[in-house]
């Protein structure tokens, strides 16, 4: 079978490549595009650490064969993170102690950019269900769900602050 | 057809580090030009913190902020021999070996300060703010960064320490089988508060409350998330973990690791933790370990639970719902 090129817009910028047939999302971004942030764990589909944004949505990298996205738009978790500074999901993450290991941690807060955007204001059982397909195996989730929840008033705060 | 609830105590004793033929860890420290600390390890951090613990040992013995130690824990092939993380050893033994190096360290660093400022070593105190002063004479002093530059550029030293921290190899008693396999015992409690399902034998763990004795909390935010990260690790062993947990058939069951069954985040408990301080009289400004114990006592605090819940008695992890049941029934006087 023969390489194809692909188009994609990653974090905002638009990229062409040559991908060999079968290569998933994840190939592409650590390996050609040198994004790194977003980690390998599993590569089935059960650990949720690959989780990047395809059109706003939650997606598993390792699972998504790059050919079938053709013209997407891709975000991950260096394009969450601003020039200066961090995100509030990130400034929460690291404020809560919600890392030890840190693997996971790159595929909970796309998971919770995605939460947020859809719903500014979630229950603690909202963001258990939106977590619930990422493993983490150091920090017993509490720290996590407790840092989401503490983003969304950042950011809500923000925005109000904003509006004012 | 009931939900039992029961609750269940458990308490662990547990050592700090081991000792097979002694127990080495070494640790290098040197100053920048820029009069900021490098400390050399070849110990890894894999999320339990000992960059940040190791980092503050070595900032509080230098008398300098924590801010200006980089730790580089690049790489066991060139770096100072750790024999490991494991045995909740790492910030004893690697603390105890960035502290002596960070002393050694210091020494020079406030002798080239001496000889800047024209003073008796003697004399001189950190601020903790990255200034040297005479004792009492806070104008009287010089900037870290002055004194690294001078030791570089002027006398041609290196402000640089060796940290090597060894619990020697003990040897067995023949008569008694008497040894001293650790250096100290941290010590910790586990209340856990179940739910049992006795029509399908699940098992809901509702609370955990925890008090653990470590010696002194170098960095309780760290600690206190080992507490809770660990007492998950106990529900998983306790409840989930094995390559056939629900499953009589071999076949069906989970065939790796990554297809074990763990506690998501919707199982997770109420949790409760306090650290009590006792410091050791060995381990860095009283440490000691923590790491592996707090998957300790949730395990056979919840095994007591199902027991005052429902009176099964089971002594084999993980306690699976069908382990439950077949213990219900010869309650009942069932035939399994
Ligand atoms: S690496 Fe993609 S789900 Fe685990
Ligand atoms: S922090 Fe280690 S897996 Fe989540």
């Amino acid at each position: 079978m023969k390489h194809s090129v692909v188009s994609l817009t990653i974090n905002g910028a638009e990229r062409q490549m040559l991908v060999a047939p079968g290569s998933t999302l994840i190939d592409v971004l650590r390996e050609s595009q040198g994004l790194t942030g977003t980690r390998r764990g599993c590569e089935q589909g059960a650990c949720g650490t690959c989780t990047v944004l395809v059109d706003g949505k939650t997606a598993m990298s390792c699972m998504l064969p790059v050919e079938t996205i053709e013209g997407a738009h891709v975000e991950t978790i260096e394009g969450l993170t601003p020039p200066q500074g961090l995100h509030p999901i990130q400034e929460a993450f690291l404020q809560g102690f919600a890392t030890q290991c840190g693997f996971c941690t790159s595929g909970m807060i796309m998971v919770a950019a995605a939460l947020l955007a859809k719903n500014p204001n979630p229950s603690r059982e909202d963001v258990v269900r939106a977590i619930s397909g990422n493993i983490c195996r150091c920090t017993g989730y509490e720290a996590i769900i407790d840092a989401i929840l503490d983003a969304a008033v950042r950011i809500r705060s923000a925005a109000h602050a904003e509006a004012a | 057809m009931a939900r039992l609830k029961g609750r269940g105590v458990a308490a662990v004793n547990y050592p700090t580090g081991m000792n097979l033929g002694g127990d080495p860890s070494q640790a290098l420290i040197h100053a920048t030009t820029t009069g900021s600390f490098v400390i050399t390890l070849s110990s890894v951090d894999l999320g339990q913190g000992i960059k940040t613990v190791g980092a503050q040992i070595a900032a509080e013995t230098l008398g300098v902020p924590y801010e200006s130690v980089m730790i580089d824990t690049a790489d066991t092939d060139t770096g100072p021999h750790c024999m490991g993380t494991f045995a909740s050893r790492g910030t004893h033994r690697i603390g105890n070996a960035i502290m002596m190096a960070a002393k050694e360290a210091r020494e020079v660093m406030m002798c080239v300060a001496a000889t800047e400022l024209e003073v008796d070593a003697g004399d001189l105190v950190t601020d903790g703010k990255g200034r040297i002063h005479v004792n009492g004479a806070p104008d009287k002093g010089i900037a870290v960064l002055d004194v690294a530059l001078a030791a570089h550029f002027k006398h041609g030293k290196t402000i640089s320490g060796r940290g090597m921290y060894l619990k020697p190899k003990s040897e067995v008693v023949p008569e008694t089988g008497e040894m001293d396999p650790d250096s100290c015992q941290a010590h910790a409690c586990t209340i856990a508060e179940v739910e049992v399902d006795d029509e399908t034998g699940d098992v809901t763990v509702l609370k955990m409350t925890n008090a653990y004795e470590i010696g002194r909390a170098m960095n309780p935010a760290l600690a206190h998330q080992q507490i809770v990260g660990g007492a998950w690790m106990g529900i998983s062993h306790a409840l989930y973990e094995t390559t056939e947990p629900y499953y009589p058939n071999r076949a069906h069951g989970p065939l790796d690791f990554s297809e074990y069954l763990m506690p998501g985040p919707g199982d997770i408990a109420e949790m409760d933790s306090v650290i009590i301080e006792r410091p050791s009289s060995n381990g860095p400004y009283g440490a000691k370990g923590i790491g592996e114990m707090t998957a300790n006592s949730p395990i056979p605090a919840i095994a007591n639970a199902i027991f005052d819940a429902c009176g099964v008695r089971v002594t084999s992890m993980p306690i699976t719902p069908e382990k439950i049941l077949r213990g219900l029934d010869a309650l009942r006087g069932n035939p399994n």
